[in-house]
């Protein structure tokens, strides 16, 4: 009877205790809220980013809305990173290049010259708060048929004039009919307060990603993250 | 006559079949991580309503939840728990909601106004003691069936306002249908506040009827067993 010589030893099982206690621990390890870009949270960003690429319908527009819709000029926020506000350098002109045919400096004036776009909709910010005013600017579309953008170039980087702020977006969100260089708000030209002399502005997206004091457009192959973006925000953060 | 059965009767069938006891224990970290997380994202910007239009029935404007209560530290780290976790929840419900449907289990768990009013005003009363007897019941009494029904209700709007927050634009068709942006941030928290009051409902039913916890854990007895 050998066998019954065998120290009874207890198998090692995955019992239901410890089964929760390793996924609860897991789970911890792998969801940082430091570096929610990492682990198994930056996992399910690329995901969801991915999901959120299947989403995107160039065709969909934001409704366009009715005046009495907008927000009272003094309620709607305003913001920069600069420890104060930042004001255009003398001399003002957007660099566009990356894979362009034809790297530019162009000036206000002849940004105005390109055909002009304006619209009335609703502001998503981050926090969760909406707003709404009317943006009146060119396309980053027809800035890219300007300047000739290759058609390679699969992002756009656009850099500013506040403390570097900057932000990189995919090209068909930036190429959506309602993705704009505002030079105009509420249908006067663009106050300080908000990003003058220009800033992106857009339906698509979050606000952190709409960069204000515009310096630079930028068609690149690559995605180059963001001011935000390297402080842990979604990259992608459509809407 | 001919028929055929895939699938066996609800009534044979334990009182927790294995398919509802999974979803049901893998709600329980899922809405604790939204909960948490939600409130978090709502410290960011603790108003109702647009800019410069708050709503004016919002008791708590500006007013931030409770840090205990959070989840994620900081809005960046809670948004992405958040979206790390929520579309679990909606694959949760989704697969119980298919169980519900294709097992029959919708039969003995759902609330039909016509069949379950009168049960759940009878059960009503002999909670608040103006009845000596419960009234008979099967699996579940009609007040049950109503809060589970509602419970399932309010998980259905979560997702849908969810979604509205999460992509109003590319989802523009769905804002519309809730009232807007704004309007389904407001339903968002509400569904919060009402699974809040059902779960201590629910925990404080479950105290009450110790035996419903086991079957909700081991599955319970087979009828004929």
């Amino acid at each position: 009877m050998r066998r019954l010589l065998v120290p009874l030893r207890r198998p090692v099982l995955l019992t239901r205790r410890s089964a929760l206690l390793g996924a609860a621990a897991l789970t911890a390890s792998a969801c940082d809220s430091a570096r929610p870009r990492a682990g198994f949270l930056g996992t399910m960003e690329r995901v969801n980013q991915r999901l959120q690429e299947a989403l995107f319908d160039e065709d969909q527009l934001a409704p366009e809305l009715a005046p009495e819709d907008a927000t009272a000029p003094g309620d709607f926020p305003q913001y920069f990173v600069s420890e104060s506000m930042p004001l255009a350098p003398g001399g003002w002109a957007l660099k566009v290049g990356g894979l362009v045919e034809r790297p530019s400096v162009l000036s206000l004036e002849d940004l105005r010259r390109l055909p002009r776009t304006e619209y009335r909709i609703r502001h998503h910010c981050v926090e969760g708060w909406s707003a709404v005013a009317s943006w009146h600017g060119v396309r980053v579309s027809d800035v890219a048929r300007y300047v000739g953008a290759d058609p390679k170039a699969g992002y756009v980087e656009l850099r500013s004039f506040d403390s570097g702020y900057w932000s990189s977006w995919d090209r068909p969100s930036a190429f959506h009919a309602q993705t704009i260089l505002a030079y105009g708000m509420n249908g006067q030209p663009l106050t300080p307060a908000h990003g003058a002399p220009l800033r992106l502005y857009s339906a698509v997206k979050l606000g952190y990603k709409m960069v204000k004091y515009l310096t630079e457009v930028n068609f690149l192959p690559e995605p180059t993250g963001g001011y935000w973006e390297e402080r842990g925000y979604e990259w992608y953060a459509g809407m | 006559m001919f028929s055929c059965r895939i699938v066996r009767a609800p009534e044979s069938r334990r009182p927790q079949p294995w398919p509802i006891r999974v979803a049901h224990w893998v709600n329980v970290p899922l809405l604790v991580i939204m909960a948490g997380s939600g409130l978090q994202i709502l410290a960011a910007y603790p108003m109702l309503g647009a800019q410069g239009r708050p709503y004016a029935w919002y008791p708590f404007q500006g007013i931030p939840p409770p840090a205990w209560a959070r989840l994620g530290d900081w809005l960046a780290g809670a948004r992405s728990w958040h979206f790390a976790f929520g579309g679990f929840l909606a694959l949760n419900g989704f697969a119980y909601l298919l169980y519900l449907a294709l097992s029959g289990e919708w039969r003995r768990r759902l609330f039909f106004p016509r069949r379950d009013t009168r049960n759940a005003v009878s059960t009503l009363a002999f909670y608040l003691r103006l009845r000596k007897e419960p009234p008979p019941q099967e699996l579940y009494n009609g007040l049950q069936r109503l809060a589970y029904t509602g419970a399932l209700v309010l998980g259905v709007l979560a997702v849908l306002s969810g979604l509205v927050l999460y992509k109003p634009v590319q989802l523009g068709a769905l804002a519309r249908l809730l009232g807007g942006y704004d309007t389904a941030r407001a339903i968002h928290l509400l569904v919060l506040a009402a699974f809040v009051l059902f779960t201590v409902g629910h925990v404080i039913m479950v105290l009450l009827h110790p035996r419903s916890l086991g079957e909700m854990v081991t599955g319970g007895r087979r009828p004929d067993a």
